[in-house]
């Protein structure tokens, strides 16, 4: 059993989001990096359980990015994982990006391939499906919970209003949210073990970006809130109906 | 040159999300000087002739019972057959469980780039520029597209529909449907419940409500106002309220008309997934909670004394005894 985990950097939940460069890049001053959280709490913490129970198994982490993406890949490598690849490249493109992923998949021949939901900063939730079509392999997006039988896998994915349990023979790729495993703190050993784990950097293959961010824009500031008293909620009700009119 | 549009169903009917795609489409086309067409998969589906209320002039079926559960694999490349067709130059798709599986694939398939998350029409005056949202609701990139076909997947209950009395033309296409690799074994669906992703009003509840014994005061309102329910994520951890009413940056992230939050601190990670609302209304017995400065309504108080009394006051004004 082979299992690719896909790993991003993102800024740390509470960053504050500000813009650089006439509002063309994301102002990356005293900003924390950490791995994004679905692909941490879910997607690596399954690949680990899986591991645990088929020592035989191998994880390996994928990430593209630039050297600043090392912190964070040891940091996965930690959590567990054998080894990891680091695609050296630097780009918001989602095809781009999982293009890269694709080569090193293809390469690799494994029978899983975990990616989180969505990265918590361009939330493209694209990088998982177009992988899969570059590989031709199955895709479950969002999925809650993965059970591994003997060449194929029991999911369960989140759908309108409730949720589907699909059978799949492996290979197959599934982004992972939550449900599928609980967050986990790398221990002592782990993190001393991660340092002498392989971390290799490859050069990515020539890809055309499909898309390019124009400029961002911050959403306009509320004009505040308007406060009814404790002792008069009819006011408030009054208020939803004849003013802002939503009920 | 056409803009085609998938319209998403589930047991027979068209998702509501995906009538919203159908008019962001139809106004895509109106803008761009071309036409709308949808298409629509599997078999048994009410009335689409009516989908020309949304602008659309020709709706394609497949109908094909393999086609009534969604195989990302199989829909991509009949979509995609689609498309080329007729020569579609934008694909829209709701921004949906769904959507979110097909559309990264057909991305890939028509070698078109992709915007996911769409909230606004794209600006189309020089190049194809869309405007998303980013980092959890908190900002918008605007993301030009630089393929000669363009996909977008639109937020649900980010673009306002305007419908006139029209009739589709309904014709069958000649698709080749492969067999699904994903086997559905089961589905479950919460009858009765509005699905969260696609309400007008949420009702939300977070720890200051002290337990799931208490969650009335959430349940009730949300059934007077046609509400579906959300929570904070502790909620949803220590398992009070099940996962998928999980709201915020690591949730599910939601845009409804009204968001109603009684007890919630309002921390930066939940605002993330419901800052995008139209009108936060906020219930909360500490004056300094985070919340109160993203809401547009506040009342500081004690939810248990206070959600009665609105719950009374919102049945007297649907008139339920
Ligand atoms: C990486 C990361 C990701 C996260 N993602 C999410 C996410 O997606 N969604 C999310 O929700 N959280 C998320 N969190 C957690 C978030 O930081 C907060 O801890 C959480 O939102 C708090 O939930 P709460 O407001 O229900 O509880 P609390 O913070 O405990 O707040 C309870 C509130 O209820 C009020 N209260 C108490 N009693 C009453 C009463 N009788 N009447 C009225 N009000 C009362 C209190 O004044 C308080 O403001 C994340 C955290 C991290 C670190
Ligand atoms: N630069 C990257 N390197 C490796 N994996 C990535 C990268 N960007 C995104 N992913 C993976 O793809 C998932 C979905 O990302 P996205 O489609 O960008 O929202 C993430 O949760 C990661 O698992």
């Amino acid at each position: 059993m082979k299992i690719l985990v896909c790993i991003s950097k993102t800024p740390d939940t509470t960053a504050k989001i500000a813009f650089a460069d006439n509002n063309t890049k994301f102002a990356v001053d005293g900003v924390v990096w950490i791995i994004n959280p679905f692909d941490e709490w879910y997607a690596l913490v399954k690949a680990i359980e899986l591991k645990e129970a088929d020592p035989a198994a191998v994880i390996h982490l994928v990430t593209v990015g630039l050297a600043d993406n090392d912190p964070i890949i040891r940091k996965a490598l930690a959590l567990g994982g054998d080894e990891a690849i680091r695609i050296n490249a630097d780009s918001h493109d989602s095809y781009y990006i999982a293009s890269q992923i694709a080569a090193i998949a293809k390469d690799g021949k494994y029978d899983l391939i975990f990616t989180g939901k969505e990265t918590i900063d361009y939330n493209g939730s694209s990088i998982g499906g177009m992988v899969a079509e570059l590989l031709d392999l199955p895709f479950i997006s969002l999925a809650t919970k993965f059970t591994l039988e003997a060449t194929s896998a029991i999911i369960i994915r989140e759908i309108e209003g409730g949720e589907e349990t699909d059978n799949v023979a492996l290979p197959l790729v599934v982004s992972c949210q939550k449900g599928m495993a609980e967050q986990r703190i790398p221990n002592m050993k782990g993190i001393m073990g991660a340092r002498s784990k392989p971390l290799k950097v490859v050069e990515p293959t020539a890809v055309e970006a499909f898309t390019s961010i124009a400029s961002f824009d911050l959403p306009p500031a509320k004009a505040g809130v308007k406060l009814v008293n404790a002792d008069n909620p009819e006011e408030l009700v009054r208020l939803l109906h004849e003013v802002a009119k939503v009920i | 040159m056409s803009i085609l549009i998938f319209l998403d169903q589930a047991d027979g009917h068209i998702k509501k999300s995906s009538f919203e795609a159908a008019a962001y489409g139809a106004a895509i086309a109106l803008q761009m000087g071309t036409t709308a067409e949808a298409i629509v998969l599997g078999n048994g589906i009410d009335d689409l002739a009516a989908v020309g209320n949304y602008g659309v002039t020709k709706v394609h079926t497949v109908k094909n019972d393999a086609l009534n559960h969604m195989d990302a694999q199989v829909f991509t490349k009949i979509i995609a057959d689609a498309a080329t067709a007729m020569g579609a130059t934008v694909v829209v798709f709701s921004n949906n469980f769904n959507g979110k599986a097909i559309a990264p694939r057909l991305s890939v398939r028509l070698k078109a780039g992709l915007v996911s998350g769409a909230v606004a029409l794209p600006e189309t005056a020089a190049g194809f520029v869309v405007k998303k949202n980013v980092f959890s609701g908190k900002a918008f990139a605007n993301v030009a597209i630089n393929t000669a076909i363009k996909i977008i997947t639109l937020n649900p209950n980010s673009f306002s529909v305007i419908t006139s009395v029209a009739t589709a033309e309904v014709t069958e296409f000649a698709a080749t449907v492969d067999a699904a690799k994903v086997k559905v074994t089961n589905t479950n669906k919460t009858i009765g419940e509005v699905p969260l992703s696609e309400a007008k009003i949420v009702v939300s509840g977070g720890r200051g409500l002290k337990g799931p014994e208490n969650w009335s005061l959430v349940t009730d309102l949300a059934k007077l106002l046609g509400a579906a329910t959300a929570c904070s994520r502790p909620v949803a951890d220590i398992g009070w309220r099940p996962h998928h009413e999980h709201v915020g940056q690591t949730g599910l992230a939601i845009a409804p008309n009204l968001y109603f939050a009684i007890g919630i601190s309002g921390a930066i990670q939940h605002l993330a997934g419901v800052n995008r609302s139209k009108t936060i209304v906020v219930i909360n017995k500490d004056p300094e909670a985070p919340f109160f400065k993203a809401a547009d309504y506040g009342i500081v108080g004690d939810a248990f004394e206070v959600m009665p009394k609105i719950i009374d006051a919102v049945k007297k004004l649907k008139g339920v005894a």
